[in-house]
């Protein structure tokens, strides 16, 4: 499930997604791959951080690097924690390959008190103009797989998910619209501009009131 | 200082007498008041006692880990592992590995003397638990006056004493492995115990269980038994691997009989016949009992959970993807438990067609996620690399 999009150096969205996390908090990253946000979390911010992976080898990496991660994926892992359980919730690049989107992001806002999701854009221009123009199931810098081969199952578009957490009453505390390598465009990451010029939103979300 | 430090370490283990002052009193409801623990020891423990790690053995192992056995004269079972800059660095750490409750190899069990009577204990000895082996360890840890293992760690039967362990003394458990293991024996597998149970019970040289007095040994029973559970510690893709349906070396045809036509008909038979020579008959029916008798949720109300709730510890729980007697989804089972009550933990399936006995063998990847989380524990507890000097 879990796209590792490079290794080593912090890339740039992980690097916006790290300040936003609380120094010395629980984090729990799902989708951690080789545990390269967490590995960067402990050291710079001394957080209590624990990771989910489906890759083998992404869990491998990371337990031999002394993390605390479990082979496990989105869908059937994180209906064991305890309410709370977490400060921040990190969800990075892997919502559009869970099976179940909306429980994902549920259960995400029920163990941690925070959740930082980011996703990529079904809404980009790009996206639209393969569509409309080229008749094909758009393939770009962000969403590089086939249709056939694709483990991305249920893309959404930055108002889709907007809609999403107005249903499931998630408060929105930040967007962020993000172009293709994860820069910082100069627009609100919930609006129209977002939903069409947005190669990636990032999200903070948390629990809204009742 | 390190293990090939001739002092402190004497290659044929040492024994302690426990129970005297205080009776250890067992599930069954029977207390004992001696108790002899045959272990042995690796390393030195450092001034404030923080760099011990207690090592336990599965159904069939002992406390000679690192040692030539005594009766078979191998090397230790997990040889590969412990030593000076291995992975269980006898360099940085203290270890500890014991004989159980029930074994054979010096601690008390049937085959010793009872000494109120004078005579092996044969049946008369108490049916024993994995909690009553965990309580006998904790009787030895403590007469080395240590609060804390850094690291409790074990495959098999035990992994179900590491959870024992987490379970019922967890501020004791700084960090715990448990590897191929389960919170609860399956009924398969207490199944595949009966059967080996039966095969001992049936040889007309068991007495009744009084064959040290008769002068017998239930040799055919003990070794049918084994024969069936050495099956249950390989994998079909490994069976295949190392005999296929090929026969023995000197025959080009079948027999057209029952002698051992076939490779892994050999290979089992010399499995079993090496077995009587180490190991006790009753022993194996004891300790096959408690492995049956273990299930750490309905010890806690049915659930789990409750048996870490609260834990500290840090956790490494490994299984083997070709395992299917404790196969990965037992291993899950405890994972999802501890995730219920947000304890740290990682879990890793390693990828191996080596069957149960994987976490016996030389599994590069295996070795490497201990040796990380291992590593990571250490700098959590305070124990720099080269810091175990006393």
């Amino acid at each position: 499930m879990m796209m590792t999009l490079g290794n080593g150096s912090l890339r740039v969205d992980l690097k916006l997604i790290a300040d936003m996390v609380e120094p010395g908090s629980r984090v729990l990253d799902v989708g951690c791959g080789d545990g390269t946000l967490l590995s960067w979390l402990g050291e710079q911010k001394q957080v209590d951080g624990r990771g989910i992976e489906l890759s083998m080898s992404g869990v491998s990496a990371a337990v031999t690097q002394g993390l605390s991660v479990i082979q496990g994926d989105a869908d059937t892992d994180l209906k064991d924690y305890p309410q709370g359980a977490f400060d921040t919730v990190i969800l990075s690049q892997t919502l559009q390959a869970t099976r179940a989107p909306k429980d994902v992001l549920s259960n995400m806002l029920r163990i941690g008190r925070r959740a930082i999701v980011s996703f990529p854009n079904f809404g980009h221009w790009r996206v639209r103009a393969g569509l409309a123009i080229g008749g094909r199931m758009p393939v770009t810098d962000t969403l590089t797989y086939e249709w056939y081969d694709t483990p991305n199952i249920h893309f959404c578009t930055i108002r889709d998910f907007t809609e999403l957490c107005r249903v499931l009453n998630i408060r929105i505390d930040t967007a962020i619209a993000l172009d293709r390598d994860g820069g910082v465009l100069p627009m609100s990451g919930a609006g129209r501009m977002a939903n069409l010029f947005a190669a990636q939103g990032l999200f903070v979300l948390s629990r809204g009131s009742i | 200082m390190s293990a090939a430090d001739p002092i402190d370490h004497n290659p044929a283990g040492l024994t302690v007498e426990l129970g005297r002052d205080r009776p250890i009193r067992l599930d069954c409801g029977v207390e004992m008041d001696h108790v002899v623990v045959a272990y042995q020891t690796y390393g030195r423990l450092n001034a404030d006692k923080s760099n011990a790690i207690l090592i336990c053995h599965a159904l069939t192992g002992d406390h000679y880990v690192a040692d030539p056995h005594p009766l078979t004269g191998k090397p230790g079972w997990w040889d590969d592992l412990v030593g000076p800059g291995k992975l269980l660095d006898t360099d940085r750490y203290f270890l500890i590995c014991s004989n159980v409750l029930g074994g054979c190899m010096g601690t008390t069990g049937p085959k010793e003397v009872n000494p109120a009577t004078g005579k092996p204990w044969g049946q008369s000895f108490p049916v024993i638990t994995i909690g009553d082996m965990v309580q006998v360890q904790a009787r030895l840890v403590d007469s080395f006056g240590i609060d804390q293992l850094f690291c409790v760690i074990g495959g098999s039967m035990g992994g179900m004493q590491v959870l024992e362990w987490c379970a019922s003394l967890p501020d004791r458990v700084f960090s715990a492995v448990p590897i191929a293991t389960a919170a609860r024996h399956s009924a398969q597998n207490i199944a595949f115990h009966e059967v080996g149970r039966q095969a001992i019970i049936a040889d007309p040289d068991w007495m009744g269980g009084d064959y040290l007095e008769q002068g017998t040994t239930p040799k055919r029973g003990l070794a049918v038994a084994r024969m069936a559970a050495h099956i249950t510690y390989l994998s079909e893709a490994a069976l295949h691997r190392k005999f296929g349906r090929n026969l023995q070396g000197d025959r080009d045809a079948f027999s057209y009989g029952f002698g051992a036509d076939f490779q892994v008909e050999s290979y089992l038979r010399h499995q079993g016949s090496t077995f009587v020579d180490r190991f006790d008959a009753n022993s194996y029916l004891y300790i096959t009992r408690a492995m049956d008798y273990f299930d750490l949720a309905a010890e806690h109300g049915g659930v789990l959970a409750n048996a870490f709730k609260g834990t500290k510890t840090r956790f490494c729980v490994a299984s083997f993807s070709s395992d299917w007697l404790f196969p990965t989804s037992e291993s899950r089972e405890v994972v999802h438990a501890l995730n219920a009550v947000a304890a740290n933990v990682s879990f890793v399936e390693i990828q191996s067609d080596k069957g149960h006995d994987a976490f016996l063998l030389d599994e590069p990847e295996f070795h490497a996620t201990l040796r990380g989380f291992i590593e990571g524990a250490a700098r959590h507890r305070g124990l720099a690399a080269k810091g175990a000097q006393s």
